[in-house]
């Protein structure tokens, strides 16, 4: 089982992205859960959400407490959360962030999803939309396919900029 | 078609498929999904019901009621307080062999103002006469409410029956949902009783001291019969749509010393559990309860019994484990744990497992409990 606790702010698509997450790893052929903790969510607030992927059916419902991988979708959330909890040693971390960002033990990756949706103008209420962006991330990562990437993102999202954001996600990632 | 789904989104894709000719319902955390949904697919034209916004979870049960008592077929949804809040009519729906399917998201009541998992709402709904069902993933909340119209139609049965899913754990837990066209599966609603301009009767008139207790007999009568309803109806499904289900859902149990009882999510969480637990050489098994009501023959014979109650009678004790151990001679170790939430895992799960007291009474996280 393969487990990611996804740190971002209410508002900000971290429980969609959890969504597409599973439903691209479905597509994959696996069995994916994706789960909000709910507490007094509100806009801004840090909030977390979490998603497993297997090649079994999912029968545990509890929080993740040692993910393999997490994702941080605002980095202004590290000054406030620890990010890191009970991450697994030598596990990884992808932030969402123009600049390299280093964490002692484990593999870090970053991308630019902000500017790549202000790029292509995927912006609601005033918010950029990072959750289509970072499945292209995840797919470079190779946590889903490319392919499955790209079919649940049209599944759950008309608009092809979607695509076009996760695709450049997927170029710009460093690995 | 297979598709990603809340718990609350799969009830939702349920009743579209079923088509209640009336829907009257009022939100409440964490149920409010569930009948955003189906309004949506009301005012879409998706869902060819009618849908009414009611302002009180009295008044969405008493509108089923209404609405029922004329042969249509009804759903409703509530969660926590607001099905307390419909206590009432809910004796009501049962007592005038009413075929009401409701969704119930199981949560915590106030106070304090707890908005989390737990089953003591259902389970104060016990004796109303409702069936209860309580399911684990998404598919089954799917697969659930489309069988409970089926048998709560049954004219063996005649009596509501209510869907029972973890709030937050499972109502808004995303799983696959591999949704089904039911076809005639659920046949059209015939309900002997209903109102006839044609042919007038009294409805609701007063019962004397020589006929009340016919009707409660009636009632459970009808309560025993269900369990062949039951059955037939979850065969019938197995052998049209290829999943299974039973009145309970037995993992490595045969062979078992020690069984776990639990409901809901935790049922399903309990089998991990097990699998640790005989990798250390402890034969464990999980029996997770889905019928409550009418509750089932509970095979248990020679085996130790750990209960995880996520809910409690004060005064006496899980109310699980009181109706287990009325039941069956065996032991039962009796867990209170999960209330309002309490963040529980498979871990714990085996830990209980591990440290039984059989005999006794064990409060999750509760310092120095007895």
């Amino acid at each position: 089982m393969f487990e990611i606790r996804i740190h971002s702010r209410g508002g900000q698509g971290g429980v969609t992205a959890a969504r597409l997450l599973a439903l691209a790893a479905m597509h994959d052929g696996k069995y994916a859960t994706a789960a909000p903790f709910y507490g007094a969510e509100r806009r801004g607030a840090p909030i977390v959400s979490f998603v497993r992927i297997d090649d079994k059916p999912i029968r545990i419902y509890s929080q993740i407490k040692k993910p393999d991988m997490v994702i941080v979708l605002d980095a202004s959330v590290m000054d406030v959360v620890d990010v890191l909890q009970g991450l697994r040693s030598g596990g990884r971390v992808l932030v969402n962030s123009a600049n390299p960002r280093e964490f002692q033990g484990f593999t870090s990756g970053h991308v630019d999803l902000t500017g790549i949706a202000l790029k292509e103008n995927l912006v609601v209420s005033g918010s950029p939309i990072l959750n289509t962006p970072v499945i292209g991330a995840l797919a470079k990562m190779g946590i889903v396919s490319v392919d499955s990437a790209k079919k649940a993102i049209r599944e759950m999202f008309t608009d092809e900029r979607n695509v076009k954001a996760a695709e450049a996600a997927y170029t710009e990632m460093s690995a | 078609m297979k598709k990603i789904s809340t718990g609350n989104k799969a009830v939702a894709e349920a009743v579209k498929q079923v088509v209640p000719a009336v829907v009257a319902a009022y939100p409440i955390t964490p149920q409010t999904e569930i009948v955003e949904q189906i309004a949506e697919f009301v005012s879409s034209g998706d869902l060819k019901s009618r849908y009414i916004a009611v302002e009180s979870e009295h008044s969405a049960m008493a509108a089923c009621i209404g609405a029922s008592v004329t042969g249509i077929r009804t759903f409703t949804a509530t969660s926590s307080h607001g099905l307390l809040y419909m206590h009432e009519m809910t004796n009501w729906a049962a007592g005038a062999r009413l075929p009401i399917v409701m969704a119930n998201v199981n949560r915590s009541l106030g106070p304090g103002w707890n908005i989390w998992a737990e089953h003591t709402d259902a389970l104060q709904e016990r004796d109303t006469g409702w069936l209860q069902v309580y399911v684990s993933t998404v598919q089954e909340a799917y697969d659930a409410t489309i069988m409970a119209f089926r048998i709560a139609e049954h004219n063996d049965v005649l009596l509501p029956v209510m869907v029972n899913l973890d709030g937050f754990l499972l109502s808004h837990l995303m799983q696959p949902l591999d949704t089904i066209d039911v076809g005639d599966f659920i046949p059209p609603c015939h309900l002997p009783h209903a109102i006839d301009v044609k042919n007038p009767k009294g409805y609701g008139g007063l019962t004397g001291p020589d006929q009340q207790f016919k009707f409660r007999w009636d009632i459970e009568h009808s309560m025993r019969d269900s369990v062949k309803v039951i059955e037939a109806t979850e065969k019938e499904f197995a052998k049209r749509f290829g999943r299974t289900y039973g009145m309970t859902d037995d993992y490595q149990c045969a062979d078992a010393d020690v069984i776990i009882v639990a409901m809901g999510t935790l049922g399903k969480e309990a089998e991990v559990a097990v699998d640790l637990l005989r990798k250390e050489g402890i034969k464990a098994g999980s029996m997770r309860l889905r019928w409550l009501r009418p509750f089932p023959k509970l095979d248990l014979k020679g085996k130790q019994v750990v209960v995880i109650d996520r809910d409690y009678s004060f005064g006496r004790g899980g109310i699980l484990a009181t109706e287990i151990m009325a039941q069956t001679k065996e032991e039962v170790f009796s867990v209170i744990a999960g209330l309002g939430g309490q963040e529980l895992t498979y871990e714990d799960v085996a830990d209980f497992v591990r440290n039984r007291r059989m005999g006794e009474e064990f409060w999750f996280g509760v310092t120095n409990n007895v």
